[in-house]
């Protein structure tokens, strides 16, 4: 099955967002006409909103979790270092403002990464080099929440399958019923073949956790928002996994057709650098199709919402208000797709690892 | 590059880990607690189904069997019924034909019979009445004789031409 229509799909988005700012030029310019009369009255030093530091501050990981205003909640710091293990709150480093004195070293916030600095308050490379950060961040503890969400569900629906054996599905059992028989009867019974019982922890496991995390990160605030899935090592660490599993599982005919395919001879020293390359760039695709998605999703929204700020008006809020909503609800149809797109892919892989004759 | 590069294991080498630890976690209890358990439900339950729907299959197939066998049983009785009313028609019209036939030969009978009486009765009278005849004839003969005696060659003569003319059936 070819799915790649849909990454084409993006392209028509951004023309429209690109559509939108050319018909809102006329309300920029007469805002920066506005601008210029009220700009001096105005606090000189307030400086000029950039949209693409704000929106990349926003959907990377981050040590702080912003709920609103001036508040965010301060996450847990853990450090590997040479000298020992650190753990301390996120709040010591006042968002990156101040130096916080650890036991072994003193650490400093820059750009959200964690560097050692000397008493001068200048970055020490060398130290810095032998520090792991180890810490809770926000994208970890929104991998927790999921994750946790997932356990009362699934745990409750497994519950209910106990209680009522035998008898037709209720509730939340008749909500979570159909999808896990989409994921056996549509992604993993046609793919992999008759072999598929072995697979559906995984798949399961794969496409519920990456479709509730894409869910959480399209919602805005708290327990959301977090960008866990447009994350590049996020999606890295899940195409790791299938790599792995596909390729341990995988059976002679599969590493026959790699390393003996039915080319002349001659051909081989072209043909299994090729195979092998394959099978690194399909969970490669795998891992940039699902962050440059969940991604993009995120830029769209934060775009749109940017405008408001970029016109500094607030007539603009109703327009931009009104695209997100229609992205919002693109953005849940994507949720839904990406995670079958990335479990489905997961299951042809395993089926092509694991099919018995040979064509 | 070294600058891209720079720090990219310190700063997400345990993000990486998390993730991982996270997903490993996440599939040995949800393997365990609640894909097992959901997945061999849904088994169970659709072997269950399938085999009530066979049951059903074959409950209608026994009905549609027993049907067919009671309309059988009806075809057999309707059968034997219409062959013991055409037997017994049979057997009427025999009866019918047989008792017409009786009557018939008797009634021949009967009529042959009085045609002998009757014919047995006209000989009777035929004599009778012949004998009249020829007592009345003897009587005319007589009365002839008696007065033609004179004349008896041409009495004679006279008495055999009539004698000639009367016929006597």
């Amino acid at each position: 099955m070819d799915f790649r229509h849909i990454l084409n799909s993006k392209k028509l988005f951004l023309s429209l967002i690109l559509g939108v700012f050319f018909t809102l030029t006329t309300c920029k310019t007469f805002a920066i006409q506005h601008e210029e009369h009220t700009a001096e009255a105005k606090n000189a030093e307030q400086e000029a909103f950039n949209p693409t530091t704000a929106i990349l501050e926003h959907i990377a990981d981050s040590h702080y979790w912003h709920l609103w205003g001036e508040t965010s909640l301060p996450l847990p710091i853990i450090l590997f270092t040479d000298k020992g293990t650190e753990f301390f709150s996120g709040a010591g480093f006042h968002h990156g403002h101040e130096a916080y004195q650890g036991k072994y070293y003193t650490y400093k916030l820059i750009d959200d990464k964690i560097r050692v600095v000397n008493a001068e308050g200048e970055v020490d490379k060398e130290a810095s080099s032998h520090i792991y950060d180890f810490s809770i961040t926000k994208n970890v503890l929104a991998m927790w929440i999921a994750g946790t969400l997932l356990f009362i569900i699934f745990f409750s629906v497994a519950a209910s399958y106990k209680k009522r054996v035998g008898k037709a599905p209720k509730g939340l059992q008749s909500i979570i019923e159909p999808v896990i028989m989409f994921v056996r009867d549509e992604i993993a019974r046609p793919n992999i073949g008759y072999r598929y019982e072995r697979y559906m922890p995984v798949l399961l496991t794969i496409f519920f956790f990456i479709w509730i995390n894409n869910l959480l990160g399209l919602v805005p605030i708290f327990p959301g928002g977090a960008n866990v899935t447009g994350n590049i090592l996020f999606t890295f660490v899940f195409s790791f996994i299938v790599l792995l599993v596909v390729n341990f599982s995988a059976n002679k005919y599969y590493w026959k057709h790699i390393f003996m395919p039915p080319v002349p001879v001659w051909l081989y020293p072209i043909m299994i650098p090729v195979e092998l390359i394959g099978v690194i760039s399909r969970p490669f695709a795998l891992m940039i199709r699902l962050y440059a998605n969940i991604s993009a999703g995120h830029i769209i929204v934060l775009s749109l919402i940017s405008l408001i700020f970029i016109f500094k008006t607030l007539w603009i809020a109703p327009v931009s208000i009104l695209f997100v909503l229609f992205m919002d609800v693109l953005e849940l149809l994507v949720a839904f797709l990406q995670a079958f797109i990335f479990t489905m892919l997961t299951a042809l892989f395993i089926g092509t690892a694991v099919e018995e004759h040979h064509h | 590059m070294e600058q891209l590069f720079e720090g990219l294991l310190n700063d997400h080498l345990g993000f990486v880990v998390w993730a991982a630890v996270a997903f490993i976690i996440l599939l040995i209890l949800l393997a365990k607690f609640a894909w097992k358990p959901i997945m061999s439900a849904i088994s169970d339950r659709e072997r269950s189904i399938e085999d009530a729907l066979l049951k059903a299959e074959a409950a209608k197939e026994e009905m549609a069997r027993l049907t067919n066998e009671n309309e059988q049983l009806l075809k057999e009785a309707r059968a034997e019924r219409d062959l013991i009313l055409r037997e017994a028609k049979i057997l009427k019209d025999q009866i019918v034909a047989e008792a017409k036939n009786v009557a018939n030969i008797e009634g021949n009978k009967m009529i042959e019979n009085a045609k002998l009486e009757i014919n047995s009765l006209k000989a009777i009278a035929m004599a009778d009445v012949k004998n009249q005849v020829a007592t009345l004839s003897i009587e005319i003969a007589e009365k002839v004789l008696r007065r033609e005696f004179d004349n008896k060659n041409a009495q004679d003569e006279l008495v055999a031409d009539l004698l000639k003319e009367v016929k006597i059936k």
